[in-house]
């Protein structure tokens, strides 16, 4: 699907907005505001935006603990996303996941699963759904390249070839579980060579930097999937960033940073094709980048005046009915 | 009333279920094309066809999570883990992910899904195959944990199990398909989370469930010929514990026994013996007795089995000592 300006400018803002969440975040973490782990998708904003950019309403999506970016993406506010960083009653999951557990039923979205690999059984589980009832919906599940040498992952994948399962496998090779190489970790160094092992058509995509090309590397996956061929498998790689500093489009507006950050960067790879093809000016670009400073400001004032969940609210949720 | 065995009240409770809800739905391990290795869903195949009664692969974690991801998004699944041994490979999907998901993305989902599986003893199957490890699943809050004693209990459960909201693990004594009981015609629900007293009596409480009522019945039956009548309370639910029958019958008798065939340490009757000391103390004229599996991994030699696990006159000694 082509996309106009408008299209172009929201994207755009997805990725600021990942980004200066995060940092936000970063900062709220040091501080002590934010407790138990935080896991920052800096760096990988163009894989989520990409993604969400291209699936339909009735697609399901489903990650890791890495989860900030696709709340963002799929339209979380980030006064949800950090009020629930900051274990608040107003978060999205109601201070009762932090980080690594955010979700939006209505918009789709599953969370947000912490132990490595277990999601991926549950998406089988979820496409299964959409077959048995007949929808025309995919879910996508996300998982990092860790994720693929644990057994979860086998039987989740195996499952989904055995039953042709509506299910688009997203692997962000990031290219480190933790901080252990794919290379020593896994035996194959293509994650995707993995699913040739259960007979699902896969693709590995070298520029998880660039948004366009993501979007041009998942429609057709998608569409593979929508069309009821079963399960397909793509491996998209992206790269650590080291530090946060290396992406903030701000300080990269420098003389001689401008034009790392066009190369490395994916809001700086974006920000410099939309200006080159004239899709966009830079003054366009600074004003989508104002909005968000302003939303990410009022996010974290609405984050630590909300309330604390009360205490007798401790046992609401632990079972849906009751005991 | 009808008398039928376990097996025919458990297959009754599953088929009625199917044909009242199409979103009830059977996964596991020759369930479907074999009948089910106790043979319980026998017939299922044949009659609603492999879309419902779904033959997975030997892959725990895959049928457990598959489970989840479709009880998330609307269906009912009845996953069915051959034995409860096998459930300690799907250990993280059983305990980490179906009884979080409710609570931890605050109310957004809900996983009604039901675990059928097979526990228990005395069929000579060595250490690995032969274990009743009931309390572990009952000690997790967001699961609910259920264990049949006679048939009607088995059919009225299991219906109301695959009817709950939250996720419930389905516990039956794979020794006692045969036990033969009456069971109420017509529409028959038994609410989870209710102790009932099975038999009466004035001298004594013994508080069990499962293969452990049965003992506790024949118990009850020789020390009637003694002139001690045993009050016989069933658990039936092991999470949410329901203590008010237990506490009713304490009251009136002053002695209680508890008898489970799993290992007595961190036990069933641990934590009913530490509630009754809790909450009902005036009442204890003496000391709380507990029968249970000796402190073995079972042996494959029939008697040397059969020495390990609890038996009738291991209750009626106990009992002797505190009345």
């Amino acid at each position: 699907m082509a996309l106009k300006k408008k299209d172009h400018l929201e994207l755009y803002r997805q990725m600021v907005l990942i980004r200066r969440v995060e940092q936000r975040a970063a900062q709220l973490y040091q501080e002590g505001k934010i407790g138990g782990f935080l896991h920052l998708y800096i760096g990988q904003e163009a894989v989520s935006t990409g993604i969400v950019s291209v699936r339909k309403p009735q697609d399901r999506l489903i990650t890791a603990y890495r989860d900030h970016g696709l709340a963002l993406n799929v339209g979380i506010s980030a006064k949800e996303v950090v009020a629930e960083l900051m274990g608040k009653e107003t978060g999205v999951s109601k201070g009762r996941g932090g980080s690594m557990h955010m979700a939006d039923v209505e918009k789709n979205y599953w969370g947000g699963h912490a132990i490595v690999g277990a999601h991926i059984p549950v998406a089988a589980g979820m496409a299964l759904g959409d077959q048995y009832m007949e929808n025309d919906g995919v879910t996508i599940c996300l998982m990092g390249d860790g994720a693929t040498n644990i057994g979860f992952f086998h039987e989740g994948v195996n499952l989904s070839a055995v039953w042709d399962l509506p299910v688009l496998w997203v692997v962000e090779n990031n290219q480190y579980g933790m901080g252990t190489a794919v290379g020593r970790a896994s035996a194959v160094e293509q994650i995707r060579q993995k699913a040739e092992g259960y007979n699902i058509p896969n693709a590995r995509l070298e520029d998880g930097m660039h948004i366009m090309k993501v979007r041009e590397g998942v429609e057709p996956a998608l569409e593979h999937v929508r069309s009821g061929k079963g399960p397909y498998f793509l491996e998209i790689m992206t790269y650590r960033f080291e530090g946060h500093s290396m992406g903030d489009p701000q300080r990269y507006r420098e003389k001689g940073e401008v034009e790392k950050w066009e190369k490395t960067d994916p809001i700086g790879i974006y920000n410099n094709y939309l200006t080159s093809e004239k899709i966009a000016t830079k003054a366009d670009l600074d004003k989508v980048e104002q909005a968000v400073e302003d939303e990410v400001a009022e996010a974290v004032e609405f984050a630590e005046n909300s309330p604390d969940p009360a205490f007798d609210t401790l046992y609401d949720y632990v079972y849906a009915e009751g005991e | 009333m009808a008398q039928i065995n376990m097996r025919q009240a458990i297959s009754d409770a599953l088929w009625e279920e199917m044909e009242r809800d199409e979103k009830v739905f059977i996964l596991g391990e020759e369930v479907g094309v074999w009948g089910g290795t106790y043979a319980v869903t026998k017939g299922f195949y044949e009659h609603f066809g492999e879309k419902r009664v779904r033959d997975t692969p030997i892959a725990e974690a895959a049928i457990v999570g598959a489970a989840i991801g479709a009880a998330m998004v609307g269906l009912r699944p009845v996953a069915e883990l051959m034995t409860i041994n096998f459930a300690f490979v799907a250990m993280d999907h059983i305990v980490n992910e179906a009884p979080k998901m409710h609570t931890m993305f605050g109310g957004q989902m809900t996983v009604p899904m039901v675990i059928r599986t097979a526990g228990g003893g005395g069929r000579q199957l060595g250490a690995t195959h032969s274990q009743t490890p009931d309390s572990v699943f009952a000690h997790f809050p967001g699961l609910k944990v259920v264990s049949p004693g006679t048939p009607a209990d088995a059919k009225g459960l299991l219906k109301t199990a695959i009817r709950s909201e939250d996720p419930v693990m389905f516990i039956e004594h794979a020794a006692m398909y045969q036990v033969k009981g009456e069971v109420p015609e017509g529409e028959h629900l038994v609410p989870i989370g209710e102790s009932k007293v099975q038999r009466e009596g004035s001298d004594v409480t013994i508080v069990s469930y499962s293969r452990g009522l049965q003992l506790s019945i024949q118990a009850a039956d020789q020390l009637a010929k003694d002139g001690i009548e045993a009050e016989v309370v069933d658990l039936r639910t092991l999470r949410p514990l329901d203590l008010g029958p237990v506490l009713e019958s304490f009251k009136k008798t002053n002695r209680m026994v508890t008898v489970e065939e799993g290992w007595g340490t961190y036990g069933i009757g641990a934590e009913v013996a530490a509630r009754v000391y809790d909450q009902a103390f005036d009442y204890i004229d003496a000391p709380i007795k507990r029968v249970a599996q000796k402190e073995v991994p079972l042996p494959y030699n029939q008697a040397l089995e059969q020495h390990a696990l609890p038996q009738v006159a291991d209750v009626v000694a106990a009992v002797k000592e505190v009345v």
